[in-house]
Parts: structure tokens; C-alpha cells; sequence
């Protein structure tokens, strides 16, 4: 299958600060693939740096062989394909659930306003948060916010998903009706790069899983290799809480 | 020290068309100013969010940081002069380009002051906005206008009505200043008429009056606004599709 995403040697610092090392994988079409590691490892860096809400200081990434980082790329129609869904959901707070999965389809994508509208109300009620389409925000939970933010990312009918710590953000109790739809989407055969604590919901959807420590990719492989049997031994010691209880 | 109260009226009923003009020189002034700095004010507090980025080329760099210089410069002066001395310099600036009268020259000054103030409220409005709107806007491919106008001003301007109200208010009084500028507004034109009648005290306190009646309408049509906006924020359908 055809490579459609490669991360080549990505670095980035911060300043003095190396926060990615030197990290390669590629995703194909139709991989679910999630990121995992501990805080400050460096997973939500390397998921911004893939579309660009962090510059990489060094390194390639490869979409459909194309480089994005070269100055003649056009950032926003590359980003319009690879969608992300956020920790926080930065939902467009003075539009209404509708709005905010209308406006990327009109204003930038420039459907028309039928299709655009049938499209939007396909993915509200994939995520079962139709009847909700006039809410605002505010007035939402935050599994019903994660769920409209999945379901704006999708009426751009991207190529990929990016999501960034999905449930980190959610009550206890919400955080199961976000991932149920994640793993729903992950068996459609929608592209997507997680990035995530939720160890179940890894193991369980993942085609790829990568941990990350210090800014490297410490291990890569399918879920079965990395949660049944972790070869680093930082992957085992990271693991070693959700193996106890689990394996 | 006294005031003949009995002569109030007096002079209001033998001078009201005299008033009455100033006030609508006065208002319009208000309005005209407050309108074109608030649309000078979006245009420079839009700009000022282009930032240099390390990647940009030495062009665009070059470019970008003297653009940033310019509009620095601009509202360090407009706001650190009076606005009394901004308008005979320029009028006498422009004069022999322009030919302009003294009366398009107070409009065009006023709203250039009220510009300088609206484009720090703007500012300030988008800074206070969250950086995850931003990057949402920028997550589904919107470019930095199209992040500016559909999501970040927008809600800038939401949060920002009280002071950007306030302005009304500010010009409704500071319009009096133009009068240097021997524009028939209403503080010109109390002083004409207290020059005629030599009624200082009284003429002065219906001018005070009439300006306290001005800034309180203004004030209550904001809080109405303010109300609506703030009640339609939550219920508002903009029609994103047309």
C-alpha cells in the first residue's frame, strides 16, 4: 500500500531545548496508528509538527512523496487534508455545533451550501450529536464538544486525522463515548495518528503503535508487539502499570 | 458667583437653532469618528497580528518589520498629542495639497484619533481570544484572513463592544476640540454665543447640560447593543453559507 504520510529525521528545539531528536515512520492509507509515551516525550510536538502548527527545525515529512516543508508548499490545502482534533476541542465558540462543521466546507474548501449542509449533518449524526446542531459550545459537555470537534474535522473529508490527546481533557465518564467513536472511525478505515494515554483504546484500534521517550522513537510496532511484548526496556517500564493490570 | 437660573431658558429659546446645529455637527462628528476609526481600527489591529516568522524570506522580513514600525508609529503619535494640535497641523499640512475645508478635515481627524485608540482596543481584543481558535481555524486549511475574519474578529469585536462603545462617548465630548479648526460644533458654538450675550455661566451650563444629555443617550443605546449582542452571541444564526 501506498506510503501517505513519511516523517524523515524530524528534529525540533525549542529554543535550547531538543524536544524531537531525530524521528522517522510513515503511515499508510487506512492506518490507525497512535503515539504513546510520557508527558514531555515529545508525541503532541511531532503530531503539530505534521501539520505545521509547529515548524519543524530540521528533517522532511513526505505527504504523498511530496516534501511540506519546502517554501513553495501551499500550507492551507495541505492542512485542509490532513484534519486535527484537539485536546482542548477549540470548538468556534460564538458559532453553533452546525456552524463550526459548515464554516471549513464553505469558506475555505468552497462547497456549495446544500452539499455542504448534507455533509454536515452526515458527520454531526456519525457522531451522534445531530440534534445538537443549534447548540453553542459552551452549552456542551466536553465528550459532546470532542464529539462535534471529530465530527468538524471530518466534513472536511480529510485524507488523515491527527488527534491530539482526544480525551485527555474529559471528565472520567466521557472519556469512553469519544474513543467508542474514534474506534468506530479507526474501523471504517479512516487514516489516523493518535496521540494518547488510553492504553485499551491503543491497543485495541492501533495498525502501528509508536512510543516515544526523550524526543526518539524508542519502539515501533504492531499492538500485539509493543503491549504483549515490549522489547526497551522503557517501554516495558512505561507499560509496566497498564501490563499488570491488563495482561 | 451666581447663577440666574431664570435666564437659562432665555437664552436656549433666542439661540436653539444655534444649539441645535452644534449638536449635529456634534453627533456626526461623534458617529462619523467613531465608525471610520473603528474600520481604521480592524484594519490595524488586523495587521498588527502579521508577525515575522523565521522563515519567511529576507524580502517579506524586511517588509513585514517596516510595516510593524509604520503602524507603531502611528498610534504612538495619534495617541500621544492632542488631538487639538493634530488638527491645525494637518489641516495646514494638507491644506495647499488638498484644498480641503476645515470641515472635511475634522471628519478625516477624528476618525484618524480614533482610529490610533480603536486600533489598541482591536489589539488587545485579539489577544485576549484563545490561541486554540487560532490554530483550529488554521487546522481545517483557513488562511491568517480567513482565521481574522470568520473566527478571530468576530469574537474580538464581541469582547471588546464596551470599549470600543466607550469611544462614542469619548468623541461625543472630544469633537469639541475641532473647534480650533472654526467647525460650527457645539462647543463653537456656546462660545459664540456666550460671546454675543456675555452669558458665560449660563450658556456654558446649557452647553454642559445638552453634552451630559448626549453622552447618557449614547450610553444607553451601547447598553442596549451591548445586551443584544451579547444575547444574540448565544443565539445569533449567521448564515455562513450564502
Amino acid at each position: 500500500m501506498e506510503e501517505l504520510l513519511s516523517v524523515i529525521n524530524l528534529q525540533k528545539n525549542f529554543d535550547e531545548l531538543e524536544v524531537l531528536k531525530d524521528v522517522s515512520f510513515s503511515v499508510k492509507s487506512r492506518e490507525a496508528v497512535t503515539i504513546i509515551g510520557a508527558s514531555g516525550s515529545g508525541k503532541s510536538t511531532l503530531l503539530r509538527s505534521i501539520n505545521l502548527l509547529e515548524r519543524p527545525s530540521g528533517g522532511q515529512i513526505l505527504f504523498h512523496g511530496q516534501n511540506i516543508m519546502e517554501n513553495s508548499f501551499d500550507v492551507n490545502s495541505y492542512r485542509q487534508k490532513v484534519a486535527m482534533v484537539f485536546q482542548n476541542f477549540n470548538l468556534f465558540n460564538h458559532l453553533n455545533v452546525l456552524q463550526n462543521c459548515l464554516i471549513g466546507q464553505t469558506k475555505v474548501k468552497k462547497i456549495g451550501k446544500d452539499e455542504a449542509l448534507d455533509k454536515a449533518l452526515y458527520y454531526l449524526e456519525k457522531v451522534g450529536m445531530r440534534q445538537f446542531k443549534d447548540a453553542y459550545p459552551q452549552t456542551l459537555s466536553g465528550g459532546q464538544k470532542q464529539r462535534v470537534a471529530i465530527a468538524r474535522a471530518l466534513a472536511m473529508e480529510p485524507e488523515i486525522v491527527l488527534f491530539d490527546e482526544p480525551t485527555s481533557a474529559l471528565d472520567p465518564e466521557m472519556v469512553q463515548e469519544v474513543l467508542d467513536i474514534m474506534q468506530k472511525l479507526a474501523k471504517e478505515g479512516l487514516t489516523m495518528i493518535v496521540v494518547t494515554h488510553e492504553m485499551q483504546f491503543a491497543r485495541d484500534v492501533s495498525d502501528k503503535v509508536i512510543f516515544m521517550d526523550k524526543g526518539i522513537i524508542a519502539e515501533e510496532g504492531s499492538a500485539e508487539d509493543i503491549f504483549a511484548h515490549p522489547k526497551n526496556p522503557r517501554t516495558i517500564q512505561f507499560l509496566s502499570r497498564y501490563r499488570q493490570s491488563f495482561v | 458667583m451666581a447663577i440666574d437660573f431664570g435666564k437659562l431658558a432665555d437664552i436656549f429659546v433666542t439661540n436653539w437653532p444655534m444649539f441645535l446645529h452644534g449638536i449635529y455637527i456634534t453627533v456626526l462628528f461623534a458617529i462619523v469618528g467613531t465608525v471610520c476609526g473603528f474600520i481604521i481600527g480592524l484594519i490595524i489591529g488586523s495587521l498588527k497580528t502579521i508577525k515575522v516568522n523565521d522563515y519567511d524570506k529576507p524580502i517579506i522580513k524586511i517588509l513585514k518589520t517596516m510595516m510593524q514600525a509604520v503602524l507603531r508609529f502611528y498610534v504612538w503619535v495619534f495617541r500621544g498629542t492632542p488631538m487639538m494640535i493634530q488638527a491645525v497641523f494637518l489641516y495646514y499640512l494638507f491644506k495647499p495639497l488638498i484644498n480641503w475645508t476645515s470641515f472635511e478635515a475634522a471628519l478625516v481627524i477624528i476618525s484618524v484619533n480614533t482610529g490610533a485608540y480603536m486600533a489598541e482596543i482591536i489589539r488587545s481584543g485579539i489577544q485576549s481570544i484563545d490561541k486554540g481558535q487560532s490554530e483550529a481555524a488554521q487546522s481545517i486549511g483557513m488562511s491568517h484572513f480567513q482565521n481574522l475574519i470568520y473566527i478571530i474578529l468576530p469574537q474580538a469585536i464581541q469582547n471588546s463592544f464596551p470599549s470600543i462603545g466607550n469611544q462614542l462617548i469619548v468623541n461625543i465630548k472630544d469633537s469639541s476640540m475641532l473647534n480650533v479648526l472654526q467647525v460650527t460644533e457645539l462647543y463653537f458654538q456656546t462660545m459664540s454665543i456666550a460671546g454675543s450675550n456675555m452669558r458665560f455661566i449660563e450658556t456654558y451650563l446649557i452647553s454642559a447640560i445638552i453634552y451630559l444629555i448626549l453622552t447618557s443617550v449614547a450610553s444607553f443605546i451601547l447598553n442596549c447593543l451591548e445586551r443584544k449582542t451579547n444575547h444574540e452571541g448565544k443565539k445569533r444564526h449567521i448564515d455562513f453559507c450564502s
